[in-house]
């Protein structure tokens, strides 16, 4: 039996660009906002990183291929430096590299740092992809919205649940990232919306209308992890420590088997199932303080609800409803407004997220601040529920 | 005893309003704004490729076994390749065997009964069953009168000698280079020459001499004939030659000018094959087709004739109609009007031949692998299986076209260029096993959920404009009655 990560590493700085239309900054000005403060908040200089990983998922702006961009970038030391690639989850994969590298002893300090610039594609959401000689041969030319709308019909088909409602739901989904980002001076949107606004908003895929999708923004995030002890040495305090890194990657059974009724994502169910045993949580619904996870969509949100064992199933549409995942709830989802509030540059979302974690665990998320939070989970999925990368990463204080 | 064994044939579910095409058109050509009823126009993904396909299964059914078919004859006057074997795409979707002859055929409007001669010499020499597919998507300019008159259509036959339908009793051919009409090479357009020269000097003349010449040959007096068929855009010019060529004026078959238009080279077996849904043991059918010269041929209707039912039939097609009053999605359809696509739309559809020929059996045939130890069905195949316990190479050819399907997620976006927005796609899942996240088409918002039933039909996945390639793959539509 594996021993797991937990407590074996702690965060010894993050740093989050602005993220929004940026047109100012290149994704090399990106991916510095977010080191320089990474570094800063760290208290050590370069020659004291180890080695790095590199997220990043498109790469039509010049960020993508090999470690050299961000080796350039940030004028990196030499030190060995790993571009991941795994859809959404890639930030995460990116922690993960890098975590792992430090709990095996491999180097006392690693980076791990993904940024993407979609401005600069041109595109209106995410944009085409690459896909190879087959699939366009015979897959649907998709895209994102509606890949992740078929979670509605399925999840309406499988409950029983009337389209009026759940599309209630789904908005109330979006009203509370909304209201959470509004607080928050690095989100792109900072305005809250009203559930009207998020009803009558014009349709993308259906059921879901404009305000039911992330938006589309250029940002860079940045964690750097050592040993408990190393940071305790350079003087930190209230480390903030890795519970769980965990992936499930889809083997073809959902998409392809008749078993899987499409309502929810059997690798989520997988990796929090693994998580929650790494990180040693027994009762997800009262162990957790927070949660920051994969809104994508609004409907990926609410299902994930179930898949991490927050609502059981069938009934996230009232938990939603009930506000239990409001700042406010019994476990706040989105705090800092999530992938709603600031788009989904692909690359950065997962330390983007864990970034939002880290600052509530120490108390320094300004006027979101929650009381007393003592472990985060961060969601993340790449790809589509029916074929995916599903990353569920749980941090807390040391010994909470 | 050598003739029709079986038969069929498709019209597009997309029927333009002649009322609405003369409104939009009225300020620049007034003289058509009166016209009345609809044309039958393919889809966007629709082509005479797919039509035939759609033809062939309304005539073959859900056969799992089709090794009877031995020769594969494809009329049409639009094929979408000049070269690239048309009619080998049609028998790939079909599953037909590889050891088969496929043969495209053409350059006239009476293509159709020409293939079928030749699959009467193929079968009388023992080449064994042979099916006769016919299909046109027509091209005309905005604004003409073809572009009302015309319609988009398929139909087939097979002929062969087991449980012959319609008894093949003789037929006549005059070959004239009579130029009525014409098209270049590379053009995509008909030019046409005056109407009445075509009807008095062409029609008029040509025709009865292949109709008399091929009653002559079948032994059958013109007073015998119950049914006779002559596709035209002429008023009343079927009954015209009926009675030039001693046929009663009974005998005519209405020739669906009002709800479908003229089809071209389809035409006439698409009639044959509503005249073959009703008609009686004993009758005896006239078909006869103007082009080049003309042709005709000759059956009687045996007692098998109850003893078939084509999958759906050209009167269940017929009545599926839905009619399109938006006149630029016809020209948006036809590729005559060059509407915004956005950024989505420049995506570059090149298409891996390589690829494609790796993958013909899946791509065309729709044809998944089934674990012959699980049962697991995989689309697409794949040597190894999705089971809790991978098995390698155990997977068997299982095809998915004709099993019933129902939808397990769906959405319709409006992000993606699409000709046809919103774009329809979802999780298909067949009956027997098998998953397929796919394209749908003809439908409309609303009209599915999880849970409907769905079809698998043949249609065109992507045009590469770049390079004039047309990649073809299937798609799910509701299963629809005869209302649909």
């Amino acid at each position: 039996m594996a021993q797991g990560i937990k407590d074996k590493v702690a965060i010894l700085g993050m740093g989050c660009s602005k993220f929004g239309e940026r047109w100012d900054a290149s994704p090399e000005d990106l991916m510095l906002e977010a080191y320089n403060e990474a570094m800063a908040d760290a208290g050590i200089s370069p020659d004291q990183l180890g080695a790095a990983w590199f997220s990043t998922h498109m790469d039509d702006v010049g960020t993508g291929r090999g470690g050299t961009p961000m080796g350039i970038a940030l004028r990196l030391p030499n030190i060995g430096v790993t571009r991941v690639e795994n859809f959404c989850a890639g930030g995460s994969e990116a922690i993960r590299a890098a975590v792992y590298a430090v709990a095996a002893g491999a180097c006392d300090i690693a980076l791990a740092l993904g940024v993407e610039k979609l401005k600069d594609t041109g595109y209106g959401g995410l944009p085409m992809a690459t896909v190879g000689t087959y699939i366009p041969q015979w897959y649907p030319n998709a895209v994102a919205p509606a890949n992740f709308a078929q979670l509605a019909s399925a999840y309406r088909a499988r409950h029983g649940i009337d389209a009026a409602l759940l599309k209630r739901a789904i908005a109330h989904v979006s009203v509370k990232s909304h209201a959470n980002g509004a607080k928050n001076p690095k989100a792109h949107f900072q305005k809250a919306v009203s559930e009207e606004t998020v009803l009558k908003a014009p349709i993308i895929a259906e059921p879901l209308g404009l305000f039911d999708c992330a938006g589309v923004s250029d940002g860079a995030a940045a964690v750097i992890v050592t040993t408990p002890d190393i940071a305790r040495g350079l003087g930190k305090k209230d480390l903030v420590t890795v519970k769980a890194l965990q992936v499930a990657v889809s083997n073809g059974w959902e998409l392809q088997s008749s078993e899987w009724d499409g309502s929810y994502v059997h690798t989520a169910r997988i990796a929090a199932k693994r998580a929650y045993e790494e990180a040693g949580i027994r009762n997800p619904r009262e162990e957790l303080s927070m949660t920051e996870v994969h809104d994508c969509f609004s409907i990926t949100e609410l299902v994930t609800m179930e898949d991490l064992g927050l609502s059981d199933d069938g009934k996230a549409v009232q938990d939603v409803l009930d506000g239990a995942f409001d700042a406010d709830g019994r476990v706040p989802c989105q705090i800092d407004g999530g992938l709603k509030c600031f788009g989904h540059p692909v690359g950065a979302s997962g330390i983007r997220m864990l970034y939002e974690i880290y600052l509530q665990l120490q108390g320094r998320a300004g006027p979101r601040q929650l009381a007393n939070p003592k472990t985060g989970l961060i969601h993340n999925l790449g790809g589509q529920p029916s074929q995916n990368v599903c990353s569920v990463s749980i941090v807390g204080l040391e010994g909470a | 005893m050598i003739g029709i064994t079986a038969y069929g044939g498709y019209v597009p579910r997309l029927r333009l309003s002649r009322q609405a095409a003369g409104q939009a058109n009225a300020w620049y050509a007034p003289q058509f704004a009166s016209r009345k009823g609809t044309r039958a126009f393919a889809n966007w993904d629709e082509d005479s490729i797919t039509l035939a396909v759609a033809a062939a299964r309304d005539c073959l059914g859900p056969a799992e076994d089709r090794s009877r078919v031995r020769g594969l004859l494809l009329a049409s006057d639009t094929l979408p390749f000049a070269e690239r074997l048309n009619a080998a795409v049609v028998a790939g979707a079909l599953t037909l065997d590889d050891g088969i002859e496929a043969m495209d055929m053409g350059g006239t409007q009476r293509a159709a009964l020409s293939a079928f001669t030749q699959a009467i010499a193929r079968v009388q020499a023992g080449g064994g069953d042979t099916l006769v597919l016919a299909a046109d998507n027509r091209r005309t300019r905005a604004a003409s009168a073809q572009e009302l008159e015309y319609g988009d259509a398929a139909a087939a036959v097979l002929v062969g000698r087991d449980k012959v339908l319609a008894e093949y009793l003789g037929g006549s051919t005059v070959t004239a280079d009579f130029v009525d009409h014409f098209r270049a090479a590379g053009e995509e357009v008909d030019y046409h020459w005056e109407e009445r020269w075509v009807r008095d000097e062409g029609i008029a003349k040509l025709v009865p001499r292949a109709v008399k010449a091929a009653l002559a040959q079948a032994g059958v007096a013109a007073a015998e004939v119950d049914h006779f068929i002559f596709p035209t855009t002429f008023a009343k010019m079927d009954q015209q030659l009926a009675k030039a060529c001693g046929l009663g004026p009974e005998s005519v078959v209405g020739n669906l000018a009002e709800s479908v238009g003229d089809t071209g080279v389809p035409h006439g077996l698409l009639l044959l094959a509503q005249v073959l849904e009703r008609a009686r043991p004993g009758q005896t059918i006239v078909l006869a087709q103007f082009g080049s010269g003309a042709q005709a041929l000759v059956f009687r209707v045996t007692d098998a004739i109850d003893g078939f039912k084509p999958a759906r039939g050209v009167s269940q097609w017929l009545a599926r109609g839905v009619e399109e009053r938006n006149y630029t999605r016809f020209l948006s359809f036809k590729g005559q009007l060059a509407l915004e696509r956005g950024m989505r739309g420049e995506q570059d559809k090149k298409t891996a031949l390589s690829t494609a020929w790796r993958h013909h059996e899946a791509l065309l045939g729709l044809v998944a692998g089934r674990c012959e130890v699980t049962g697991s069905v995989h689309f697409p195949p794949s040597r190894l299986s999705y089971d809790a316990k991978p098995l390698q190479d155990t997977q068997k050819p299982h095809k998915l076209a004709d099993r019933p399907a129902r939808i397990l997620s769906w959405s319709a976006e409006y992000l993606s260029w699409h000709p046809a927005p919103p774009h329809h796609y979802g999780q298909i899942d067949f009956e027997g096993g098998g998953r397929i996240l796919m394209d749908f088409t003809d439908l409309e918002v609303g009209e599915v959920d999880a849970g409907t039933p769905m079809e698998m039909v043949f249609r065109i996945k992507d045009i590469d404009e770049r390079r004039g390639f047309t990649r073809y793959f299937w798609k799910a539509t509701p299963v629809r009655g005869a209302q649909g």
